[in-house]
């Protein structure tokens, strides 16, 4: 018996109810976009979890490198005065 | 996923002391953070064999579909077994973002090189068995799965907590079964009581071997992929259950369970370790029968897999020509 090919991963997004945006719910193997849609439903949503489903093959998602977290994360950490709460206004103020 | 860029400079040791103190505060790896080998090689082995086991699983039930005794048990059945199919899904996926393809997943439990779980090697020899396994199998799962929750991969966790929630309707429906049953007629507590006696002992070595002789456990402790020893768990297990054939009005196949005040568990008798490690390693009543089962299903599946991607191959092809002659 040989191991064989994988059909492509795809990654699969799920909208739980109207007004939210998608969610990453996790992956699935599929030879196009429509069976991975098909799959996506069946794997996904069997308890009603959905409204709408995007599916994206993995190989086309660009990610940011673990390793570079904290060059670009970590400087949002120091503008703190981008927070509404940096601000003093006095109190008596209202709709501040 | 595409590599953006490729990590830092710094050596094995440091990694491998930043990765610790990480999982030490209880932050979750995820995929493309840097893990030590060992720790890789661990959890493909754990998550690949928990996907094996929700995959066979299906097995022992599916025979039963047919021949539920009512159309309303007939769909629940049903919907245990499609969820026990998502359920071996979501764990291929996690154990995937590890870098291991499903073929080859797949390919080692066809060829005997990995294993599943002990319990799904037993016949199932009535009705009142698939209450048993709803029950206490898939009790005894929840109590391994909770645990998992809380492991340190975060796709493992994540798909952990998810099969939790949805299992939880196994569980009950299983003891619905079991209700029915032991407070039917006397033939119908009969089969409950021998569904009982046949599961029990099988159920508590789900939770593997004991914490004396365990292999893998330490490290698996330090990386926080096991957050609870094998005893600690099959402990809960008793605990839980006990009271819960009492109430079925049954009685536990053990003379030596009772009640310690002193512990505050039940202590039982000694588990037939022989029969554990018998079973795992291909030697069970239904071993044979479950791989030549799932290899089968496989193989007959093959011209389905070829089809689809010549079909998508198909649909590609036609698509491009089509936009090249609108250009």
């Amino acid at each position: 018996m040989t191991a064989g090919n994988d059909w492509p991963l795809w990654e699969v997004f799920i909208r739980a109810r109207e007004g939210l945006s998608h969610k990453h719910v996790g992956s699935l193997h599929a030879c196009d976009a429509e069976m991975a849609l098909q799959h996506a439903r069946d794997v996904y949503t069997r308890r009603r979890e959905g409204e709408s489903i995007w599916v994206v093959q993995s190989t086309d998602i660009v990610a940011s490198a673990p390793a570079d977290k904290e060059s670009l994360f970590d400087p949002a950490d120091a503008k703190i005065y981008r927070h509404p709460t940096f601000y003093d206004v006095p109190d008596e103020v209202e709709c501040l | 996923m595409v590599e953006s860029q490729s990590p830092g400079q710094s050596s094995e040791l440091e990694e491998a002391a930043r990765f610790q103190a990480r999982v030490d505060q209880e932050i979750k790896i995820e995929p493309r953070d840097w893990m030590p080998e060992a720790y890789r090689k661990n959890l493909v082995r754990q998550i690949s064999q928990h996907a094996h086991s929700e995959i066979v699983g299906m097995l022992p039930e599916g025979c039963w579909v047919t021949r539920a005794p009512s159309l309303r048990r007939k769909v629940q059945l049903l919907a245990k077994i499609q969820d026990e199919a998502g359920h071996g899904l979501y764990l291929y996926s996690a154990a995937e973002t590890l870098g291991t393809p499903r073929a080859e997943m797949i390919d080692a439990l066809h060829s005997g090189r990995a294993k599943y779980s002990n319990i799904f090697n037993y016949p199932v020899l009535s009705w009142a068995d698939i209450g048993a396994i709803g029950w206490l199998v898939d009790g005894a799962a929840i109590i391994n799965q909770i645990a998992l929750c809380r492991c340190s991969y975060g796709p493992y966790a994540r798909a952990m907590e998810r099969i939790c929630r949805e299992e939880s309707f196994h569980q009950r429906q299983g003891y619905e079964i079991m209700m029915s049953m032991a407070f039917g007629t006397a033939a119908q507590k009969r089969m409950a009581q021998s569904a009982l006696d046949r599961w029990w002992w099988p159920s508590l070595m789900m939770f593997g071997p004991s914490d004396r002789d365990t292999v893998h456990s330490s490290q698996s402790v330090a990386w926080k992929i096991k957050r609870v020893s094998n005893d600690d768990l099959r402990q809960q297990f008793i605990d839980m259950t006990v009271p819960q054939a009492d109430y079925l009005g049954l009685k536990m196949p053990d003379p030596d369970l009772k009640w310690n005040e002193e512990r505050g568990h039940y202590d039982f008798g000694e588990i037939d370790w022989a029969e554990l490690k018998r079973v795992v390693s291909g030697d069970g009543p239904c071993n044979k029968e479950r791989m030549a089962a799932r290899i089968k299903a496989h193989e007959d599946g093959t011209w389905v897999r070829e089809a689809a991607v010549a079909y998508a191959e198909k649909k590609r092809q036609r698509e491009s020509a089509a936009r090249i002659a609108a250009e």
